[in-house]
């Protein structure tokens, strides 16, 4: 054939390096309304659900039992079960209807119903939904704090300035599994350095990640994942019980957590049942309900090229989402990897969550450059920050990041740097050089740093955990090196676990460890005039309105 | 508890029992393999699954027993590892993957042992199947698709010693370099760990093809098959 020139210059174009499939509703490779999605019902004969979504309770397995037991409020469900789809789906885009008035039907729906609720909605419904059903009413996001060599001080560095741009929480991750609680540590101790408040995590094999909790190293966990098989939970030797009981051992040690799911999971896993992506993410938010748990990340997370290959994926993955926050659980949303060649593209996969705020609109955010991600990369790396931050001024939307100037930047990565060289030295781990801390605070990526013997660094790390370190240790090396602030702060921090506050739905820590949740800080949004606007947030909308590269008409010279 | 057991019901409720198991489980024969066929059906296999391609290179040599020497390492591959599926994602032969991950393991002057792992087909669990069946309780496990990791035998399933999680990145030198930090763990030594590319657009590229490709290797899982030893003759 000749070839169209057109064709041939648009075949050219970054999104064609993406892939994309066309529905195959037997493997699971449909985003909603799946040709083998059961037809919602239930059946309750003295307080017992009998029947689910189809299902005789004889026929129940693992996860139908489970959420039948414990994930569905049964006083409301017939009632809801009866009211029609499309009604339910208006009421929630209605900003006449209370976010109270909803929770009392979507906690009471089945999986199945639940699904067809969501896909009576479109993309800008879901929009209009979501910013009614948020839990907390100030949108903020997460960010990841990662590099490819697990370098302690980037990561500390790196952990710092995100902080100071305004993140509450912060996830790091290994290259090398061995390195974990050296990580942790970083981390930690870099966001402290950057802000008082900041909590972190450390997404490890679930065993060791909750070593790293209770060893104080970390404030909170999200990769406790679920998923919408039973074949899926007992290949990874797991069931929805050990999760919760996963669960509880965090809320016994005063640990924020949340679950993890996301579209695309069972197909990657290879057993979907051949039911659709929507359907099985229900499932899970229901399992997420159902142990009690505070709140959960999902939104295609990991496995966002799956929704993100079929058609209408974009709109399930913002739909999972909506429906994680009706039923009143806290939503990190996605937007955490590398979803797209193309800049428009990528783009467009967190506008909706962007618009409409949830309560972490990336979970999270590169806080390094991609190259440096070990979470596989991001949908938004550092260099993005200023482009972000623009869309963030231009349409009056708090994303969670905000600007900083180049000094603020230098200042604090130096401040982070060498608080961890201080912790590094008091807890007898392998020597952080000047050297290094320079280059931590002038580098952007693992590149810039001077290479670390790692064989000795994870021979430390390792030692770590047999030692018995715990954040005990962490403190009282930053204090004997004098660096008594970032000392209290990490000490604010472990007493944060003893109180509890911050177990609360959607809670982090503003300036001051003012403990910020859905409790006290409950979405008000009833339309226009109601609701977070960054206009009246007064530290935010002035930190917009004056980014660095915005000149002062009033003072320009000519 | 009553001591006196009434004899009927006892045996009403085995014959119950016997029932139930008869029903819900399918049964699984193992035997006869060897075969002269130009394929070899899985026995006890799911729906979807294809029968196995018959190799030269890669033959079946009974089930896989633990090893008693320290110098091994064991290299467990997943259900459709060069039987059913023959290449990776980025189409490197299955055959070739094998050969530099075993030399790797010889350099070192250590030995290496292919087994075949039916029960599952996710990377990890593989592993730490097969560390259980290596002398030197250091395992290598690949997938078809190409993911690789190293794991040890008193780590969790899902812990690692190293993990190769983007399998477009890996390169047959990766490969062999696998196989030469699995056999320096396996004597005890702490290497650096193989240095690979972090492309976060891999993801975004081959995750659709990934996910089918798991989707196959999947189909080839069966339900309580042992592990199989793998005679590998380049």
């Amino acid at each position: 054939m000749k070839r169209q020139k057109r064709f041939e210059k648009l075949e050219k174009r970054p999104v064609h390096l993406d892939g994309f499939v066309k529905n195959w509703d037997d493997e699971g490779l449909v985003a909603l309304n799946g040709k083998n999605d059961p037809k919602p019902s239930i059946k309750i004969e003295n307080g017992v659900v009998t029947e689910m979504d189809g299902k005789k309770k004889e026929d129940f397995d693992l996860i139908d039992k489970y959420i039948a037991e414990y994930g569905i409020n049964l006083d409301n469900a017939e009632k809801t079960l009866n009211t029609d789809s499309v009604k339910i789906a208006n009421m929630m885009c209605d900003p006449n209807v209370s976010r109270d008035e909803i929770i009392k039907y979507t906690t009471a729906m089945t999986p199945a119903k639940a699904a067809e609720v969501i896909s009576k909605l479109n993309f800008a419904e879901m929009i209009m939904a979501t910013q009614k059903m948020r839990p907390r009413r100030t949108p903020m996001t997460q960010v990841h704090a990662t590099n490819t060599l697990d370098n302690p001080v980037e990561i500390a560095a790196d952990a710092a300035e995100a902080a100071l741009r305004g993140v509450p929480e912060e996830e790091t991750t290994t290259a090398i599994a061995r390195y974990a609680p050296m990580n942790a540590i970083s981390i930690m101790v870099g966001a402290q350095s950057g802000r008082p408040g900041v909590i972190t995590q450390c997404s490890v094999e679930e065993a060791d990640e909750l070593s790293l909790g209770m060893r104080g190293f970390t404030a909170y966990a999200e990769t406790i994942s679920v998923y919408g098989t039973d074949r899926v939970f007992t290949d990874g030797d797991d069931t929805p019980w050990s999760k919760g009981f996963l669960a509880s051992c965090y809320a016994s040690r005063g640990l924020k957590m949340r679950f993890t799911s996301g579209a695309g999971s069972e197909v990657m896993m290879g057993y979907t049942e051949g039911k659709s992506m929507l359907y099985l993410e229900a499932r899970c938010i229901y399992i997420t309900k159902a142990s009690g748990v505070q709140g959960l990340q999902n939104g295609g997370v990991s496995c966002i090229g799956m929704p993100g290959a079929v058609v209408g994926g974009i709109r399930e993955v913002l739909g999972e989402n909506l429906l994680c926050m009706s039923l009143d659980v806290e939503c990190a949303s996605g937007c955490d990897q590398a979803f797209s060649h193309s800049d428009i593209r990528r783009t467009g996969r967190m506008i909706g969550q962007f618009i409409a705020g949830t309560d972490y609109l990336s979970s999270g955010y590169a806080a390094e450059e991609n190259m440096d991600n070990t979470f596989a990369g991001s949908n938004m790396d550092v260099l993005d920050y200023d482009d972000y931050i623009t869309l963030e001024r231009d349409m009056a939307i708090n994303g969670g990041i905000m600007p900083i100037t180049e000094e603020e930047s230098i200042k604090i990565r130096h401040k982070a740097a060498v608080a961890i060289q201080a912790v590094f030295d008091g807890l007898g781990l392998p020597q952080i050089t000047d050297e290094e801390v320079e280059a931590a605070t002038y580098g952007s990526n693992s590149n810039d740093m001077p290479k670390r013997d790692m064989v000795q660094d994870m021979k430390a790390a390792q030692d770590l955990m047999t030692r018995g370190v715990t954040v005990v240790d962490v403190i009282k090396a930053l204090y004997d090196h004098d660096i008594k602030d970032v000392a209290e702060a990490v000490l604010k921090l472990a007493q944060q676990k003893v109180c509890g506050d911050y177990l609360q739905t959607s809670a982090v820590f503003l300036d001051g460890w003012k403990c910020t949740s859905a409790i006290n800080n409950a979405n008000d949004y009833k339309g226009p005039g109601t609701g977070y606007r960054v206009w009246e947030d007064k530290d935010k909308w002035d930190r917009l309105e004056n980014v660095p590269w915005a000149l002062d008409p009033q003072k320009l010279e000519f | 508890m009553s001591s006196e057991i009434d004899e009927t019901l006892l045996r009403n409720i085995i014959k119950g029992v016997l029932k139930e198991v008869q029903d819900s489980d399918t049964p699984i024969s193992f035997g006869g393999q060897d075969t002269a066929t130009a394929t070899t059906p899985v026995a006890g296999a799911q729906k979807g699954a294809e029968p196995e391609k018959k190799l030269d290179w890669f033959q079946h040599v009974g089930l896989a027993k633990p090893g008693l020497s320290k110098d091994e390492v064991v290299i467990g591959v997943a259900p459709a590892f060069a039987e059913v599926l023959t290449q990776t994602m980025t189409k490197i032969q299955h055959k070739d993957i094998l050969r530099q991950v075993i030399a790797g393991i010889e350099e070192e002057g250590l030995k290496a042992r292919v087994v075949k792992v039916y029960r599952t087909s996710d990377v990890s669990f593989v592993s730490a199947d097969v560390d259980k069946l290596s002398g030197s309780g250091i395992s290598v496990a690949i997938q078809s698709k190409g993911t690789t990791i190293i794991h040890q035998k008193d780590q969790a399933p899902l812990s690692n010693l190293e993990l190769f999680p983007q399998a477009p990145v890996l390169t047959l030198d990766a490969y062999r370099q696998i196989g030469k930090n699995a056999a320096q763990y396996a004597k005890g030594m702490s290497p650096n760990p193989v240095p690979t590319i972090n492309d976060q657009m891999a993801r975004v590229q081959y995750q659709a093809l990934s996910a089918l490709m798991h989707i196959k290797e999947t189909k080839q899982v069966v339900v309580g098959k042992p592990a199989e030893e793998i005679k590998v003759t380049f």
